[in-house]
C-alpha cells in the first residue's frame, strides 16, 4: 500500500511538486510568524527589556495569538477607496513573495523545480511585489499611504538596479543562472562567492535591506513621518498579508544572498575532506538548544512553565538522537547549512533595525544613485576584465603546452 | 477633459496630528508640500487647553502648587519650582539653604529627566528605536529618587512655598551620588550610539538651522537658544537659588541646527551631574522651612520670575489683590514661545525633517497649550 502511493507519488511529478510546495508553504508560514516573534525577542533584549512574555512560555504562542487576532478583526474599506485595487493589492504582494520560493534550493536535493533561468525568475517575480504597495498606496485615496508608495516604488526601483548590478559579479563566475548550478559551481571551485566577489556582497546586502524596507531603508513605512506608510487604511487580515508578505521577503533576499554568495545548501570548508568533521554540527547544535531550553526550564518558577521547557528539551535531545543515526545526518546536511545561514542573515536584519537611524528619502536617493549603482558597475566592469585576463591565460598556457 | 483632482496641484496640503505618532503629544502642524518638500508650516494648538491660568484665580496660592506640575508633565519639578520662587518673591521670604540645595539637586535632576524624554523621542522620530529604552532606563532612577523623596514620579509637588514639605529621606545623598556616578557612563553610551553615527550625523546636520539672531528676534530660549551659538542661560545670567554659588559652563552650538542642540543638551546633562555633586557636598544641616505664614497671602502688586527650565525660559507673572487667590496668574511656557520658530527652521526641509525639527525644539504639550 505505502509502497505503491510512493510509486504513484514518483511517477506524477506533478504530484511530486505539489506535494513539495505544500510543504514549503506550510513551513515557510511558521518560519514567517516565528520570525516576527524572533525579531520582537532579540529587539528586546538589545533594548534592556523582555519582549513578549505573556502568551505561553516565553511568548512562545504569540505569533499564534496575532494571527488570530488579525483574523477576527474587521475588514475595512475606505469610503473613497478604488476597492478592486485595494482588496486586490495585498494579495499581489505575499504571492509575489511566496512564489518566488519555487525557484530556491534549500537543499540539493530539495526543491519545487531547478528551471536554468532560476535567478532571472526570481528576481522578476519578486519585483512584482512592488505593485501590491504601489497598487495598496494608490487605492487607499489617502495622503499618508500615497506618499509611502510614492517612496517605495522609487526606493525599490532604484536600488533593484544597484542589486540586480552586484548579482552580475556572480554570475560570471557560475557561468549559469539556475540556482542549484550557482551552489554547485561553488563546491567545484572550492570558495564561495563571498571571497571572490566581497563588494557585490555589499552592495547586494544593502539593496536586500532597502528593498524589504528595512531600517535604516523603512522610509515607505517611517511611522514617526507617515505613520504607517502604504499600509496606514489596510486593518485586519488584509494588513497581516502585507506584514507577512515583508517578512515573506526577508526570508527570500536571505535565501538568495546565501545561495549566490554563501554556498547556499553547502557546510563551511564543503571541498575540504580534512574538515568533514563539520558534518556532527547539527547534532552539536540540537543537544546545544535543548541544553539553552533545560536552562530557561530550570530557571522559571512556573510549574507549567518548567514542565513544557523539560519536555521541548527532551524534544531537541530526541532530535538530536535522531540525527545521529547517520543516514539521517548525511540527508539533513544541506537543510541544516542552509537554515543556519539563512537565521544568521535574519538575525543581522534584526540588528540592524536595532542599531540605525533612519535615512531621509534624498539621501536614500543619492546613495543609491551615486554610490551603489556606479559601485555595482565598476564592480561588473573589473570583474569581467580580470576573469577574461585570468581566463585567457589559461587559455594560453594550454594553447602552447598542447602546441609544444 | 478629465476632472481636476488634488493631484494636479502642485500644492499638497496635508495635516499632521494631533493624532500622529511624532508631533508629541496633541500638536497640529498642517503642512504645505510640494511633493515631500515643505512650503509652509502652521501650527494649531489647543488640544490640551485645560486653562490652568485661569483655575490659578479660584486656588489659593498653596492650593495651586500641584496645578503647575500638570503643564510640563516632563518636567514637574522645575515648574513646581519657578512658582514657588515667583511667589516667594512677592511675599519676599528668604528661603534657608538647605532648602535651597535640596531644590536645585531636584531640579538637576529633573532635567536630566527631562534631557533623557527628549533624547530617547527624538532619536525615535529620526528612526533610531533603540535610545529610548535606554533612557527610559536611566530616568527610571532618577523617578525612584523622586519618589522616595515625596511619593510621586511624575507630578511630584515636591516643593511648597517657603520652602520644602519634608526634609530629605536617610541615605538621599548616597543614592544621588550613586546615580550620578551610574549616569555619566550612560551618557557616553548614547553618544557611542549617535555622536558619530553616519546617519545621525546626515539626518541633523544643517537641518533646522537657526541663526542667533533669529534666534533672539523669535524668543527662543533654553538649549535651542543656545545651540545657535547665543550664551544665555538664566541660571547664570539671573541666579535664583543658589545658582551663583555653583561652578558649571554654558555648551554652546556654533550652526544652530539639530545636531548642535543635541551636542547642546548631551554637554548639559554632564554639568547638571557637575551641578548636583556640588549641591550634595555643600548639602549641610539646617531649617527646610523659611519665615512663611499659615496663610499666604501676599502684599497688593505684581512679580515676574523666571527659572531655567529644561527646554528654556520659564517664566511666572503672578499679580496680588491683597486676597489669599491670585487676582492673576500668567505663565511664560517656554515650549510655546520655542514652537514658534518651527516655521522658520522648518521652511524648504522635507517632512522627514520636520519630525527632527519638532524633536529638536523639544516641546511638550500640555505646557504649550496649558
Amino acid at each position: 500500500m505505502l509502497e505503491s502511493t510512493f510509486n504513484f507519488v514518483i511517477a506524477n511529478p506533478l504530484l511530486l511538486a505539489l506535494i513539495k510546495i505544500l510543504i514549503i508553504f506550510a513551513v515557510l508560514s511558521g518560519i514567517v510568524a516565528y520570525l516576527v516573534y524572533m525579531e520582537r525577542k532579540v529587539l528586546a533584549f538589545m533594548q534592556a527589556r523582555l519582549g513578549p512574555m505573556r502568551v505561553g512560555p516565553w511568548g512562545l504562542l504569540q505569533p499564534v495569538a496575532d494571527g488570530l487576532k488579525l483574523l477576527l478583526k474587521e475588514d475595512i474599506i475606505p469610503a473613497g477607496a478604488d476597492e478592486w485595487l485595494f482588496l486586490m493589492a495585498p494579495a499581489i504582494s505575499i504571492f509575489a513573495a511566496f512564489t518566488v520560493f519555487a525557484a530556491i534550493p534549500f537543499a540539493g536535493n530539495f526543491y519545487v523545480t531547478d528551471i536554468n533561468i532560476g535567478l532571472l525568475f526570481i528576481l522578476a517575480v519578486s519585483s512584482l511585489g512592488i505593485y501590491g504597495i504601489i497598487l495598496g498606496g494608490w487605492s487607499s485615496n489617502s495622503h499618508y499611504p500615497l506618499l509611502g508608495a510614492l517612496r517605495s516604488s522609487a526606493q525599490l526601483v532604484s536600488y533593484e538596479v544597484a542589486g540586480g548590478m552586484a548579482l552580475v559579479g556572480v554570475l560570471l563566475f557560475s557561468n549559469s543562472l539556475s540556482m542549484v548550478d550557482i551552489v554547485n559551481r561553488q563546491l567545484s571551485m572550492g570558495v564561495w562567492y563571498v571571497f571572490l566577489q566581497p563588494v557585490a556582497f555589499l552592495i547586494y546586502v544593502i539593496a536586500a535591506v532597502a528593498e524589504t524596507n528595512r531600517n535604516p531603508f523603512d522610509l515607505p513605512e517611517a511611522e514617526s513621518e507617515l505613520t504607517a506608510g502604504f499600509h496606514t487604511e489596510y486593518s485586519g487580515f488584509r494588513f497581516a498579508l502585507y506584514f507577512m508578505a515583508e517578512y515573506t521577503n526577508m526570508v527570500v533576499v536571505s535565501c538568495i544572498a546565501v545561495t549566490l554568495f554563501l554556498g547556499g545548501w553547502l557546510r563551511p570548508f564543503a571541498s575540504y575532506s580534512a574538515l568533514d568533521f563539520l558534518k556532527f554540527t547539527p547534532i552539536l547544535a540540537f543537544l546545544g538548544a535543548g541544553g539553552f531550553v533545560l536552562w530557561l526550564g530550570l530557571k522559571s518558577s512556573v510549574a507549567l512553565e518548567r514542565h513544557f521547557f523539560m519536555v521541548l528539551a527532551a524534544g531537541f535531545v530526541a532530535l538530536a538522537i535522531l540525527v545521529a543515526y547517520p543516514p539521517v545526518l548525511i540527508a539533513i546536511q544541506g537543510i541544516f547549512w542552509f537554515g543556519a545561514k539563512v537565521l544568521a542573515f535574519l538575525y543581522a536584519f534584526i540588528w540592524y533595525r536595532a542599531t540605525f537611524p533612519r535615512y531621509r528619502y534624498d539621501q536614500l536617493m543619492n546613495i543609491g544613485w551615486r554610490w551603489m549603482i556606479p559601485l555595482a558597475l565598476a564592480n561588473v566592469i573589473v570583474t569581467a576584465v580580470g576573469r577574461y585576463l585570468w581566463l585567457s591565460h589559461h587559455a594560453a598556457t594550454a594553447v602552447a603546452w598542447l602546441g609544444r | 477633459m478629465a476632472e481636476a483632482t488634488f493631484l494636479d496641484a502642485n500644492e499638497l496640503v496635508i495635516n499632521m496630528g494631533p493624532q500622529h505618532p511624532a508631533t508629541h503629544g496633541v500638536l497640529r502642524v498642517k503642512l504645505k508640500l510640494d511633493g515631500e518638500r515643505v512650503l509652509g508650516t502652521e501650527c494649531i494648538i489647543g488640544y490640551l487647553h485645560r486653562g490652568v491660568e485661569k483655575i490659578a484665580e479660584n486656588r489659593t496660592y498653596a492650593q495651586f502648587t500641584p496645578y503647575v506640575d500638570r503643564m510640563d508633565y516632563c518636567a514637574a519639578v522645575t515648574n513646581g519650582m519657578g512658582y514657588v520662587e515667583a511667589v516667594e518673591k512677592l511675599l519676599g521670604v528668604e528661603i534657608p539653604p538647605r532648602a535651597q540645595y535640596t531644590r536645585m539637586i531636584l531640579a538637576e535632576l529633573q532635567r536630566i529627566a527631562s534631557h533623557l524624554i527628549w533624547l530617547g523621542t527624538h532619536a525615535l522620530d529620526i528612526g533610531a528605536m533603540t535610545p529610548v529604552f535606554y533612557t527610559f532606563r536611566e530616568r527610571e532612577e532618577v523617578l525612584k529618587i523622586f519618589e522616595e523623596y515625596c511619593g510621586a514620579r511624575l507630578t511630584t509637588h515636591a516643593f511648597r512655598i517657603g520652602g520644602l514639605q519634608y526634609d530629605l529621606y536617610d541615605g538621599f545623598e548616597r543614592d544621588v551620588v550613586k546615580f550620578c556616578d551610574y549616569f555619566l557612563p550612560k551618557i557616553d553610551e548614547y553618544e557611542q550610539l549617535l555622536t558619530k553615527n553616519r546617519i545621525w550625523i546626515n539626518r541633523t546636520r544643517n537641518i533646522g538651522v537657526l541663526s542667533g539672531e533669529d534666534a533672539i528676534a523669535l524668543g527662543v530660549t533654553g538649549p535651542v537658544l543656545r545651540g545657535s551659538g547665543v550664551k544665555w542661560d538664566i541660571r547664570k545670567a539671573q541666579p535664583y537659588e543658589a545658582y551663583d554659588k555653583v561652578e558649571f559652563d554654558i555648551p554652546i552650538g556654533e550652526h544652530g541646527d539639530t545636531y548642535d542642540r543635541y551636542i547642546v543638551r548631551m554637554a548639559e546633562m554632564r554639568q547638571s551631574v557637575r551641578i548636583i555633586r556640588q549641591c550634595v557636598e555643600r548639602l549641610g544641616p539646617g531649617p527646610i522651612f523659611g519665615k512663611v505664614g499659615k496663610v499666604i497671602k501676599p502684599p497688593v502688586g505684581e512679580v515676574y520670575h523666571s527659572i531655567e527650565a529644561p527646554k528654556g525660559e520659564l517664566g511666572y507673572y503672578v499679580v496680588s489683590d491683597g486676597t489669599v487667590n491670585p487676582y492673576r496668574v500668567r505663565v511664560r511656557p517656554p515650549s510655546l514661545i520655542n514652537l514658534q520658530a518651527l516655521d522658520k527652521m522648518a521652511h524648504g526641509h522635507l517632512i522627514a525633517d520636520i519630525v527632527a525639527i519638532i524633536g529638536t525644539i523639544d516641546i511638550v504639550l500640555g505646557e504649550v497649550d496649558r
